[in-house]
């Protein structure tokens, strides 16, 4: 439920122009994109459940932004939100995605065997491989909105379909509320411990609302597929693993989605999913796959050459510190992953980063012979 | 659950669900094929094909609605008839029974309606469902919130829209301190303390020492020329302060406030400091507008306030779209303050160096009852009722919402082993020179009334001026060499 929001029928009452944030000084997407006119057509509309456009947009109006890193500064409360606010959502996706139009259709491969190469990365530069999304499940509200009861409920439904995993899969739940000392040392020792965000952005949109209750970390016994239940979204996937086998990694992500969408299937609450948006979750970023897969690798002699930018974005990359977003890089070793999300597939996705990793590890090799690198420079995917 | 079923009849049913945001009965559902599209239920807050058109309202009711007024009405109002008529004549027992039971849903129909101004709460569970899990937690809230309570209340809102889940986020989020005891619920319009009454009422009379909100008056007294005593040597007190909060009537309070509200505010108090004359007209400065120039003369004086940070404040939602419509009020001479929009409407701030407290104090009231009458003038008043006092944000500062200050220092007393007791018993609270919360610097000390509600503003800034008096004759006497006598506690409620 959103906190400190009169009910919307009351704030009628009021002019546009008395309630119109002022978002003079802002720099996100939101703030770009929302016009009075916008916010007319809008204010007097809701989802189903209750959420409304001051909702969607309160993270963006307390969050100006920084004058070099757009935030998107908004989210959706529900699967409806993206369907009753698209003539504010479609433009900021259509920003924030590269120019995705409300007409386009996002096509979704999770077929692992359509992954050409990818078991054949370096070890001695890649360090490891990763790759994680987010699900959202049909018939709740998301993060910003949802209640106790109703993440109490998702969270059971999950462990309920994460229990029955078995083979590779099998493993255990860990609730936040009621882990042990011991337990939490573990988890913080695997880096797997997720803790109450605090970043702004999450906070002000209302996602931190009733810590810890209902999250919790499962992950399986060869510490390879880990599941966060309602941190973010309702669950955010991750698969890993040292060293760069990324093949196995997105085999094992594929195999171990599709098996937990089935048990939701069953309960007939399936994931969140439309053909034009893909997969549906509380950030418009993490639409269409929510897929950002990614290698912890060495590249000392190449993040220092002067088209290292440029090269990252003709392969449709981007790269971030070890720490994760917004962290700077230690000893040379940066976290390459895809830049894009919707409008590609998974596999696309997971091919860009496969190829691209492969040939900065062939340029880092010249690179340290002393040779140039200037004829490898790939033309703009 | 058993829960009465549409279908069968008002029987109960093990088979009723909750699932998705309908409320259905397995086998309604199955008559149905699926369910279509259904009336509104006020009770469940959602469509459900069990929701039917009540003839002597016209509004739309759920079967589950009526039985359960209908139970509570028999419960607590004739009861003891029913009994007999329905022992001695059946029929017309349960057809008295039934006409009495629609008349009470129509009254009650139209009252939710007019309480709730058109304002539904969504409702898709059942309040067990969604009872917070408070066994970890030590504020106020979690210690007089129960499933009943909640289950009461939890689907009722403010003519606003403001409900008990909004009221008690910030204590669900923030568990509390093993040592200090936080309130853990605020606010968000005045109406909040009268609708979520059955847990305020327990809160506010825990926090309050004592304070029976149903049965006691709260005494509102602004005239300083009552008050003796009060100027104090500046060798001990180095500066004096008194504070409070006004809300402005009508409007929501900081928790659940829209920008429209908000910056209606800021106008109607900006406007009436405007009209201040004399030694109190001075400047208003809008912390969306301000220039570097004047954010560090601010600063200089200790009087700007920066977006809150404390999870106590921020998760009730008090820092929403800031800077918008906040901004910082004082004089030319720099000795009154106001605050817009911070954790309340106003803060009002009276104080100078050196220990004039009954100088700090005639200003402070004259002050406040000047900007009264200005507001007045255009029509708005303060929030304010004779069992609360002022209404504020958060219940710790109802009645006067008056916190009377000196900063002084006490080498000695301050290392005296009966100095807490001695604190204690004149009603007299320490902190450290930066607020709440902070450690003292060098033996002077922040001392402070302990009491908000049950007694005048009059009367506390006296037990200040007494209580510190006293313990600058006690630090003399320990000067001296002479012995110092733990007072004797005074009474708190007068």
């Amino acid at each position: 439920m959103p906190f400190g929001n009169t009910h919307n029928n009351f704030k009628l009452n009021y002019k546009v122009e008395e309630e119109f944030p002022d978002l003079s000084k802002h720099n996100n997407h939101m703030a770009k994109v929302l016009t009075k006119e916008i916010y007319t057509k809008l204010r007097d509309k809701q989802t189903p459940t209750g959420f409304t456009v001051d909702d969607v947009i309160q993270t963006g109006v307390d969050n100006p932004g920084h004058p070099y890193i757009m935030t998107v500064g908004c989210v959706a409360g529900d699967e409806e939100s993206y369907e009753v606010f698209k003539d504010l959502l479609d433009p900021i996706i259509s920003d924030r995605h590269g120019g995705y139009k409300a007409t386009d259709k996002h096509k979704t491969d999770l077929n692992f065997e359509n992954l050409k190469g990818g078991d054949d990365l370096d070890p001695n530069y890649v360090l490891s491989s990763r790759v994680r999304t987010g699900r959202s499940i049909k018939g709740y509200a998301l993060p910003p909105h949802n209640s106790r009861g109703e993440r109490r409920a998702v969270e059971k439904l999950s462990v309920e379909a994460l229990n029955i995993l078995d083979g590779e899969f099998k493993g255990k739940y860990y609730p936040l509320k009621s882990m042990t000392d011991a337990e939490q040392e573990q988890l913080i020792a695997d880096h797997f411990l997720f803790d109450k965000p605090i970043s702004p952005l999450l906070l002000a949109a209302g996602m931190a609302r009733d810590w810890p209750d209902a999250r919790g970390i499962w992950h399986n016994e060869n510490k390879t597929f880990l599941v966060w239940v309602n941190e973010e979204d309702h669950l955010r996937v991750i698969s890993m693993q040292k060293g760069g086998n990324m093949k196995e990694v997105f085999r094992r992500f594929c195999v171990g989605l599709q098996k937990i969408e089935e048990t939701f299937k069953k309960h007939n609450h399936g994931f969140m999913w439309n053909e034009h948006l893909g997969f549906v979750l509380t950030c418009p970023s993490n639409l269409g796959t929510g897929l950002r897969g990614g290698v912890h690798v060495k590249l000392p002699k190449l993040s220092t050459h002067a088209k290292f930018e440029e090269i990252l974005t003709r392969l449709r990359l981007q790269k971030r510190g070890t720490g994760g977003v917004d962290t700077a890089s230690v000893g040379g070793v940066f976290d390459i992953s895809n830049a894009d999300r919707l409008g590609s597939s998974e596999v696309e996705q997971v091919q860009c980063v496969v190829d691209g990793v492969k040939l900065m590890v062939e340029m880092e090799k010249k690179l340290e012979k002393g040779e140039s690198i200037d004829s490898m420079i790939p033309a703009q995917k | 659950m058993n829960t009465r079923c549409s279908v069968r009849g008002g029987k109960r049913c093990s088979g009723v669900i909750y699932e998705s945001s309908v409320v259905q009965c397995r086998c309604f559902r199955a008559r149905k094929g699926g369910g279509s599209a259904s009336l509104f239920c006020w009770e469940k807050g959602i469509h459900t094909s069990a929701a039917f058109r009540c003839i002597l309202t016209n509004s739309t009711i759920c079967p589950f609605f009526t039985w359960r007024v209908l139970f509570w009405f028999c419960r607590i109002t004739m009861a003891g008839s029913f009994a007999r008529i329905l022992s001695s004549k059946r029929k017309v027992g349960i057809l008295s029974l039934v006409g009495a039971g629609s008349l009470t849903v129509g009254f009650f129909m139209n009252r939710e309606q007019h309480v709730s101004a058109g304002a539904h709460v969504r409702r898709i569970y059942p309040p067990s469902a969604e009872y917070p899990d408070l066994r970890k937690h030590n504020n106020c809230m979690a210690s007089h919130m129960t499933p009943a309570i909640y289950a009461k209340l939890c689907d009722k809102s403010t003519p606003n829209g403001y409900t008990l889940d909004e009221a008690i986020q910030t204590g669900v989020d923030n568990p509390g301190h093993p040592f200090i005891k936080t309130v853990g619920m605020v606010a968000g319009d005045e109406e909040s303390y009268e609708v979520f009454a059955d847990i305020f009422n327990p809160v506010i009379k825990e926090r309050h020492n004592g304070y029976h909100p149903c049965t006691m008056k709260h005494p509102t007294d602004l005239d300083s020329s009552k008050i003796r005593g009060g100027q104090f040597d500046d060798k001990y007190v180095l500066s004096s302060r008194v504070r409070t909060g006004r809300s402005i009537r009508g409007l929501s309070l900081p928790p659940a406030c829209t920008r429209a509200e908000r910056r209606e505010v800021e106008r109607v108090v900006v406007d009436a400091l405007g009209g201040l004359r004399g030694d109190l007209t001075g400047k208003y400065f809008s912390l969306t507008q301000l220039t570097d120039q004047e954010q560090q003369q601010l600063i200089d004086d200790h009087f700007l306030f920066d977006k809150p940070v404390s999870p106590l404040l921020t998760c009730a939602g008090m820092a929403r779209d800031w800077p918008d419509a906040r901004g910082i009020w004082h004089n030319n001479e720099k000795t009154f303050l106001v605050w817009i929009n911070e954790e309340d409407h106003t803060r009002v701030i009276s104080m100078e160096k050196g220990g004039n407290m009954k100088r700090v104090f005639e200003r402070f009231c004259r002050g406040l009852q000047e900007v009264e009458r200005l507001i007045q003038e255009k029509g708005w008043e303060f929030m304010w009722n004779e069992r609360l006092g002022y209404i504020l944000t958060c219940p710790s500062n109802l009645g006067t919402g008056l916190r009377a200050g000196v900063h002084v220092t006490l080498p000695r007393l301050s290392k005296d082993p009966r100095f807490s007791k001695i604190l204690d018993n004149l009603r007299l609270q320490k902190r450290g020179t930066g607020g709440v919360d902070t450690a003292a610097v060098g033996n002077t000390f922040d001392i402070s009334n302990l009491d908000r509600l049950g007694q005048s503003e009059v009367q506390l800034v006296q037990t200040v001026i007494d209580g510190v008096a006293y313990l600058i004759e006690c630090e003399k006497r320990l000067e001296k060499g002479q012995d110092i006598k733990i007072p004797a506690p005074i009474s708190q409620f007068k």
